[in-house]
């Protein structure tokens, strides 16, 4: 599924004609988000668990909390960088290292929403969270989507259990970001029985414990008589003799969560061992990592919401000019920003999980991509504050708050960097409209004016953000009337993102790819849209519910929404042809005349020319 | 010898909440306040598994008297290893007053039912602090009585207990079928795995009404009113000793 917003000048007959001229190649429609009412039936209602799932997720949370609340030690897993044995232990007896592992292979066999409510514990120490992470959620993934029975069978029992542990290995030290251009090389030996692999790949967290890895290599494949270099993926055992570890990197945050070199000196892989087709190994790295993603909302959210604890038994009882420092506004503006914040990534990830766990398998890349944005973002925001409202006490080790800080930092990076995932999402969510569109922009070159008074017309009615209606709002609306006003600022929103993108692409075209300032800010709408959605949609629930305190979520709904609402039209403003309120030029010049001489290039304001 | 054992488990508001006082001071705040397996009874628990695992006896059977939710902390049993659970459905006004008298006459009633060698229930639940059902239910019965065992083994169809006394510890021997209240050093539960979780899922909880058991559930004790403890006042500092003895006979203390 991708999303596209595409204004409401895509009548239904145009949708359908999309979808079939999609079908007819064979590509694999789950859905579109195109906010018709066809599509709301995606995000509207808000997923909900059966029974069953209720009383297992009810059952599940209580004795991590427990373990994490009694049994772990934070501060001393930070100060001496590493997890000791006896809370490791405790880890996999509790079944911690299996969570998503089916059943019939010793794991819990977890939906994927049962994960992110446990994943809101885990992250509670960063460190343990990271390391399970990088043992279940990418490390063995591979194994699980894309291996086949003999692999699952031989390495998920031992991987479950917490007896083996995991590790992903793709990133080297000349690929980052551009994860296509890895050098590791697989070989494949004379008889064809093994590969031997070499390379060497960092940042691999787990890699020094990791008895069995997931490794990313090049091999050569021939198709029709072509010989192309493509990357598989394989699964390594540490075991397999020609693999070593470097030192442990000395980090600034999640200082227990092992992270090294990790170095293949011809080491020997059995063919048995390649996960999925020889050559397909990209995709399979992407269908892991898109795989975990989602569950940032949820650990985030569960951080904030215990920062939120932390922070507000001082802030209402810490007195200055003899008032406690809950009665300050600057103070209450805080708490407001974090109830928020954990407000709309709990909403985004479970709305997400709940997506995932349809029947179908549907792809979430977009959404989980989105959620990893919000969260790692205003997770890093939102500890700062609640640091900045202990002040110097928030500064000191004394407290967990610069702990916090310091484990947080690493969100925006790992996981698909947010830069590279604002691309994906604006990139995608605009190859679609761009389908559309290619059509349109074809008769307009021909010199077609009716279609081009046709767009006009239909930008001028958008543009007074008149009759826009997809349906959510009123008698047969999907979002109950207390949300009404956000909805109609959505919906809106939706419209004028519509002809935005029209305009872009016809602006534009394939060049659209390296106008990175601009499809940032069609991320950040993307974003701000995904999250409006998923608040709507939950707040709407807890309303027909009766949940408590259903109220204050629509309070918190309809702030968020009438902030973002704003800022995605700010952005949007930005994006309009000439427009005034757009810096990039001079932001680009002013970068290059800074990159070229690698320094600030201002002559010092105290310097004499005279 | 059945070789059963009936551990009584309930489900009570977690130790680590605040607890606060309803406005109409009728009760305390129960709605959407976390709740778990009372810590005693917990400990009663561990006990009762590990003398199965010993092989000393057969059976371990959990039990809860509660509304629906009571089910969730005999879940909680059957994931640290109990083999069954009995839920005792009592809701509504039944179970807000819903006290030891009521609780160890079904018991005893589900002791005779289920044929029990053996009840361990924890000393004192952490909401009422009564510390009376374990002793009330061995008097129903006619058992002996283990109360706040700090250890309990067996010897043929004796049972040996220590009992946390205030002079100390006292040890006693006694006949079984008997009546054992836990203590806090009894044992160190184990934390209920997400494995046995799962696996306890498959575990029967039977569910029985009092009066199929002919136990009466009128209490004999209303609670007329909660209150919160006094706030605690500000202390006073005083430089000297003779100071001191002036506030206090200030104060009508001395």
């Amino acid at each position: 599924k991708t999303w596209c917003m595409c204004s409401d000048y895509c009548t239904e007959v145009g949708i359908l004609m999309h979808l079939w001229h999609l079908s007819s190649k064979g590509e694999h429609i789950n859905s579109f988000l195109f906010y018709t009412k066809q599509s709301c039936a995606e995000v509207f209602p808000y997923p909900e668990v059966g029974n069953e799932e209720a009383e297992e997720i009810q059952q599940l949370v209580a004795p991590v909390e427990k373990f994490f609340a009694e049994e772990v030690d934070s501060a001393r897993i930070d100060q001496e960088a590493k997890i000791p044995p006896e809370t490791m232990n405790g880890l996999k007896e509790l079944g911690l290292f299996g969570m998503q592992v089916p059943e019939e292979y010793g794991g819990l066999g977890l939906s994927n929403t049962v994960y992110a409510r446990l994943a809101e514990i885990t992250a509670l120490d960063g460190s343990i969270a990271v390391t399970l992470a990088a043992h279940q959620a990418i490390g063995l993934k591979g194994i699980l989507i894309a291996g086949n029975e003999a692999q699952k069978n031989k390495y998920l029992p031992k991987l479950a259990s917490g007896e083996h542990i995991a590790a992903f290995c793709l990133t080297e030290p000349g690929s980052g970001s551009d994860a296509a251009s890895i050098q590791t090389r697989a070989t494949l030996s004379e008889d064809g029985t093994h590969y031997l692999i070499n390379g060497s790949k960092i940042w691999i967290s787990n890699g020094a414990t990791a008895d069995i890895m997931t490794v990313f290599a090049r091999t050569e494949v021939v198709k029709d008589g072509v010989k192309a270099d493509k990357i598989s993926a394989f699964i390594v055992e540490r075991a397999f003799g020609g693999v070593s570890s470097g030192k442990p990197e000395d980090k600034l945050g999640i200082r227990g969560s092992n992270t090294c070199e990790v170095a293949f000196d011809n080491v020997p892989v059995p063919v048995e061992n390649v996960i999925g087709e020889v050559g397909g190994g990209f995709k399979v790295a992407m269908n892991i990592l898109n795989s975990g993603r989602f569950s940032m909302g949820s650990s985030s959210a569960g951080m904030i919401k215990k920062l939120i604890e932390l922070t507000s038994e001082y802030a209402a009882t810490r007195k200055q000019f003899n008032r406690s420092l809950s009665e300050f506004g600057m103070i209450q503006e805080k708490f407001a920003l974090m109830a928020v914040n954990a407000f709309v990534m709990e909403s985004m990830a479970y709305l997400t999980a709940g997506m995932m766990d349809r029947p179908g398998l549907p792809d979430c890349s977009v959404e989980a991509a989105i959620v990893k944005i919000f969260s790692s973002e205003g997770g890093w925001i939102c500890v700062s504050e609640a640091l900045q409202v202990l002040g110097g006490l928030g500064y000191t080790k004394n407290y967990p708050f610069e702990r916090y800080v310091r484990d947080c930092r690493i969100l925006p990076i790992f996981e698909g960097t947010n830069e590279i995932l604002r691309m994906y999402i604006a990139l995608t969510g605009m190859q679609h409209a761009g389908k559309i569109l290619t059509g349109k922009i074809k008769e307009l070159k021909k010199g077609n004016i009716g279609v081009a008074f046709g767009m006009a017309g239909k930008r001028l009615k958008s543009a007074f953000g008149s009759s826009v209606d997809f349906g959510l709002t009123g008698k047969d609306g999907v979002v109950h009337p207390s949300l009404e006003e956000s909805a109609k600022k959505f919906e809106q929103n939706v419209a004028f993102f519509g002809t935005t993108v029209e305009s872009l692409l016809y602006r534009y075209g394939k060049s659209m790819v390296d106008e990175q300032l601009i499809l940032k800010r069609v991320a950040d709408v993307l974003i701000n849209l995904y999250a409006m959605t998923a608040v709507l949609s939950r707040s709407s629930r807890s309303i027909s519910i009766g949940a408590r305190n259903h109220d204050h979520e629509v309070l918190l709904a309809n702030t968020f929404c009438s902030d973002a609402y704003f800022k995605n039209n700010y952005l949007m403003t930005q994006l309009q042809k000439h427009s005034p309120e757009n810096n990039d030029a001079n932001i680009k010049k002013i970068a290059k005349e800074v990159l070229e001489n690698r320094a600030y290039i201002c002559s010092h304001p105290l310097e004499r020319t005279f | 010898m059945s070789g059963r054992v009936l551990v009584g488990v309930k489900r009570v508001i977690d130790y680590a909440v605040k607890i606060r006082v309803k406005p109409d001071n009728s009760g305390v705040v129960t709605d959407g306040v976390k709740h778990s397996m009372n810590p005693f009874c917990e400990i009663a628990v561990e006990e009762a598994v590990k003398l199965k695992e010993k092989k000393l006896i057969k059976e371990v059977v959990a039990v809860s008297c509660g509304p629906q939710q009571a089910q969730e902390t005999i879940r909680t049993a059957l994931a640290m290893g109990a083999d069954r659970g009995i839920h005792v459905q009592v809701t509504g006004k039944d179970y807000e007053t819903l006290g030891p008298l009521q609780v160890s006459k079904i018991l005893a009633a589900l002791a005779k039912k289920e044929d029990a060698q053996l009840i361990i229930l924890g000393k004192q639940a952490i909401d009422d602090d009564c510390n009376q059902t374990g002793q009330m239910t061995a008097a129903l019965l006619d058992w002996p009585q283990g109360t706040f065992a700090s250890e309990v083994s067996m010897e043929g169809d004796k049972l040996k207990v220590v009992r946390e006394i205030d002079g100390g510890l006292e040890m006693i021997k006694i006949n079984t079928p008997a009546v054992v209240s836990a203590d806090l050093r009894l044992n160190t539960p184990r934390y209920a795995t997400l494995p046995n979780i799962m696996k306890a899922k498959k575990k029967k909880i039977a569910n029985v009404n009092p009066a199929d058991l002919g136990v009466d559930l009128t209490s004999r004790v209303e609670i007329l009113r909660v209150d919160e403890p006094p706030q605690r006042q500000a202390g006073v500092k005083v430089e000297t000793v003779d100071d001191l003895v002036g506030k206090l006979k200030d104060t009508g203390r001395i």
